[in-house]
């Protein structure tokens, strides 16, 4: 099958909904005439030109904005932040707009837009560049939430995301648009809501999801060197989430970790380890652990991104935990 | 008045189809607000309730000026912007009383009426937040070829908002077909345009964006009808958004539970004296537009409208409650958390 990078299967899945559905336009900070700021939109203005791709000032809030009011009136915008560490600016007309206007209007308007551009830590950014958000948005009724970890998924789900009716969050990483994977010519989309499960086993169930799925199948490979058959469920999104295909995975191994980037309290780790509790208690053979990034911002120097950030170690621990093995 | 319209004034210049239109709308948006008023007292309206008494002109006077296809996009202050493009007043006040027959079925409330087959795109409760939504709106017409725009009205405290001025800029470089209009009754809340502004004449922040920008009489209908029909005319030529700042006044408090201590009695008898309605009653009367007895008519027409809309309210069913998981995703079989 055809390899390419997760961002040009982004591109791929923007470019095929823009040809498919003239209602459907890109607009964000650099998209148009520099080509993306990580070039994930690369020759789109050249094929579409300036009527549907869009260069805005650094104005997050005003142009999400724009994108919700588009929205309601008939359009369905790709709304691109360089990175959502700076949706936080536009935060309100993500939340108090988009996501409650169906519920608020009684039904009367919908907003079927993507937010979409990269989450997470990507390298030694500093604190204000290096934040995961998959779980506050995760957290808003109104809103889906979809974090792909692999350029096939990325593309059928992003295809998926264009066509909701309802307004969705897709959420990618710096440091997975030069990921190569395989992705078939023809077209097709992946149901939002549904996870995947990576790698197939029988001792332990590592649930995981976005750019730390990275973490949890280098550690399912090191456990099979030790002859441990970890089962790897990619969530793929957090709202919702396919409840179903974790609770059965435990029920199967009896022990589970979860390995997410952001930071611990209220996080979709504490959410999954709520409901394996509540409906696979009897299965448990250990407690459920997390390995989430530590309760601190994440600084810059390389050091102290090795003592906040989850990694493969770390989950090693976690695994080795839930198997009460030294 | 720092700057005027263009247009010259002459006593009669509407048909008398516009003034009755006026009259008319004008007067149903104070007696539905009164009653509102009452009814809050009576606590059959609960949560927030602000009133729109004095502001009439401002929503009236834009109306006349539109096409049945142009949008409309408003604050919190918003039961009457609906009422006068013609939504049932029964479905507005049930609405408040948040009953099922309610504009939204009770999910709304006071602060967001929303009336799809009218054009009104909400009712927005985060100060400032519809600005940047009206500046989209008005671009969905653009991008899709018609010649309408999108009219968004804000209060003056809106003004201070960033999101308002990030809309402003987008506006101009984007030659969006949207009137911003700035309703400035004087205070956001109890905070004056002097004490939270370091610019007062709030119209010359559009001047910094390069958009044509007006202050008007918001206690003349025909100055904003005026006002807002050169501004049409503008953005339906592609020349982008305008700015008009509708000088008024509001005689009731900020919402019902504001005791008015940052204003004297004086100031608000001396706006009474420039009231919207009987400015427009005197032009009709003294130019024989419509009779005594013709007038009456109306205030007895509006009187049995609002009495209607109060019993509907008063008779419609409360809404299920487990009807809040609907409208909530288009996804029928959306899988909510439910433990």
């Amino acid at each position: 099958m055809r390899v390419i990078q997760f961002r040009e299967a982004i591109r791929e899945a923007m470019n095929e909904e823009m040809r498919r559905d003239e209602n459907v336009f890109l607009m964000g900070e650099e998209v148009a005439e520099y080509n993306g700021a990580y070039k994930v939109s690369q020759g789109m203005l050249d094929e579409f030109g300036p009527n549907r791709v869009y260069d805005t000032p650094i104005a997050e809030l005003g142009f999400a904005g724009l994108g919700v009011g588009a929205g309601m009136n008939g359009l369905r915008p790709i709304i691109e932040f360089m990175t959502f560490n700076f949706s936080l600016v536009a935060i309100d007309q993500i939340i108090n707009s988009s996501a409650k206007m169906l519920a608020m209007s009684g039904g009367q308007y919908s907003v079927p837009i993507v937010f979409r551009g990269p989450t997470g830590s990507a390298g030694q950014l500093g604190a204000t560049h290096s934040s995961n958000f998959e779980n506050w948005f995760a957290n808003t009724p109104g809103l889906k939430v979809v974090v792909p970890s692999t350029p096939y998924d990325a593309k059928g789900l992003l295809k998926a995301s264009i066509r909701d009716n309802d307004p969705v969050i897709f959420m990618e990483s710096e440091m997975m648009y030069n990921d190569k994977g395989e992705v078939p010519e023809g077209e097709y989309l992946l149901p939002i809501g549904v996870a995947d499960i990576k790698r197939k086993g029988k001792d332990v169930t590592i649930i995981s999801f976005g750019k730390a799925m990275k973490i949890a199948l280098e550690a399912a490979e090191e456990l099979a060197k030790d002859g441990i058959e970890a089962e790897v469920i990619d969530l793929r999104t957090v709202r919702p989430i396919d409840y179903a295909t974790c609770l059965e995975s435990v029920k199967k191994t009896n022990r589970c970790v979860v390995v997410e980037e952001a930071n611990p309290l209220a996080a979709i780790s504490s959410e999954l380890t709520y409901h394996i509790q509540r409906n696979a208690f009897d299965y448990l053979d250990a407690p459920v652990i997390r390995v989430n990034s530590m309760d601190i911002p994440l600084s810059f120097s390389a050091p102290y991104i090795e003592a906040t950030l989850p990694n493969v170690k770390r989950t090693l621990e976690a695994v080795k935990q839930v198997m009460y093995k030294k | 008045m720092a700057k005027k319209s263009t247009a010259t004034k002459s006593k009669v210049k509407y048909s008398k189809e516009t003034y009755t239109f006026w009259y008319e709308s004008m007067l149903l948006m104070r007696r539905f607000e009164e009653k509102a008023g009452q009814l809050y007292g009576q606590q059959k309206i609960r949560g927030f309730c602000h009133l729109y008494i004095g502001q009439e002109a401002c929503a009236s006077g834009a109306i006349t000026a539109l096409t049945k296809d142009d949008k409309w996009i408003t604050a919190y202050r918003d039961h009457a912007h609906p009422l006068g493009l013609g939504t049932d007043p029964g479905a507005i006040m049930a609405e408040l009383f948040g009953k099922a027959t309610g504009t939204t079925k009770g999910k709304g409330g006071s602060m967001h009426i929303f009336d799809k087959e009218r054009n009104f795109m909400g009712g927005h409760g985060i100060v400032g937040a519809q600005v940047p939504m009206g500046l989209g709106i008005g671009f969905a017409e653009k991008y899709k070829g018609t010649k309408n725009l999108c009219i968004c009205h804000m209060g003056d405290g809106a003004v201070r908002q960033g999101a308002v001025h990030e809309a402003f800029n987008l506006a101009m470089l984007y030659k969006t077909p949207v009137i911003f209009v700035i309703e400035n009754n004087g205070y956001a809340m109890g905070t004056s345009v002097k004490r939270s502004s370091n610019v007062e004449e709030l119209y010359t922040i559009g001047e910094a964006y390069d958009m044509p920008a007006f202050a008007v009489d918001g206690m003349n209908v025909e100055d904003i009808h005026e006002a807002v029909a050169e501004a049409a005319e503008r953005a339906r030529k592609g020349d982008g958004p305008t700015l008009l700042e509708f000088r008024t006044y509001r005689y009731k408090g900020h919402s019902m539970s504001d005791p008015q201590k940052y204003r004297t009695r004086e100031e608000v008898e001396e706006y009474k004296g420039r009231d919207p309605l009987e400015q427009v009653k005197k032009t009709i009367l003294d130019n024989d537009i419509l009779t005594q007895d013709e007038l009456t008519e109306i205030d007895k027409k509006v009187k049995k409208q609002v009495e209607d809309a109060v019993k509907f309210a008063e008779e419609s069913p409360w809404p299920d409650g487990q009807d809040a998981f609907k409208d909530v995703y288009l996804q029928e079989d959306y899988p909510f958390v439910m433990e």
